[in-house]
């Protein structure tokens, strides 16, 4: 599923964005990089209810995108170095890479890791803020989706108080 | 009911900052209450941003999106006066929507 000269399993994604990026698979990887429909995927796209389920931050990724992510030092993942309450933690990114589709936030050590996805339609800028609740101290992991691969960073944020409940 | 929905959307020349808050509990599941039960899970699980109809932003959440959320982006294409449509669903059925002009 997730090897990397298989750039397009078939994914629930991929099967959604139709026979349209089927055919231009057959036309070149690059081509459909470009050129497949993020704005129809984004709208069609249904809640991913089992991946938000998962206890494992590499099943999480693996049931959201079908393959594993690559660091990217293009990534940048701001969230504070020790955030005192660990129900409201200020966690950003922002990334140079061109045709992003989509940017998730997991917090590994959370009851359910995967915290939220956020699907970047054509015309919408790299760049997500929000604030999310961590059980405790751990490496918050951004997840950018960029011309069809899947390009990570990590930074590990400490938490004195956590938000999760006892 | 007064909405449940803030937003704060700003054009400065073809990209447009939207900040929004939302009220709600985003109740995770995990936490007990006084008597030591647990808390059922109550969470938004998918909020939208359209401009014309057209989706620009999505954010599908889980129970790890504190409470009260707030969540910032941008996009470009809007330009001053027009409309951003708003709506959020949550775990329980629970819904809201509102209309906020771009200023």
């Amino acid at each position: 599923m997730t090897t990397s000269e298989q750039r397009f399993p078939v994914t629930r994604r991929l099967i959604l964005r139709g026979a349209g990026s089927i055919a231009l698979t057959g036309l070149g990887l690059g081509i459909v990089s470009l050129h497949s429909a993020p704005v129809l995927a984004a709208a069609n796209d249904k809640y991913p209810e089992e991946a938000f389920k998962q206890k494992d931050g590499k099943e999480a990724i693996k049931l959201l995108y079908g393959r594993t992510a690559e660091p990217s030092d293009k990534i940048k993942l701001d969230a504070p170095e020790i955030a005192e309450n660990g129900a409201v933690v200020p966690i950003s990114v922002s990334t140079s890479l061109a045709d992003v589709t989509s940017i998730a936030f997991v917090v590994p050590e959370n009851p359910n890791v995967l915290a939220a996805y956020y699907k970047i339609p054509q015309g919408t800028l790299p760049n997500v803020a929000n604030r999310l609740k961590m059980a405790k101290t751990t490496s918050v992991i951004a997840l950018v989706e960029s011309g069809g691969k899947l390009f990570s960073a990590t930074k590990e944020v400490k938490v004195t108080v956590g938000g999760c409940g006892g | 009911m007064a909405s449940t929905i803030r937003v704060r959307a700003i054009a400065n020349g073809d990209t447009t900052e939207v900040q929004t808050l939302i009220q709600h509990p985003m109740d995770s599941g995990f936490i007990k209450d006084d008597k030591g039960a647990f808390i059922p899970a109550h969470f938004i699980e998918v909020l939208t941003f359209e401009h014309n109809g057209k989706p620009v932003f999505i954010a599908d959440w889980g129970t790890a999106v504190s409470k009260d959320p707030y969540v910032k982006f941008a996009f470009k294409g809007a330009a001053k006066g027009d409309e951003l449509k708003v709506s959020w669903t949550d775990n329980k059925g629970g819904s809201d929507s509102g209309t906020f002009k771009i200023a």
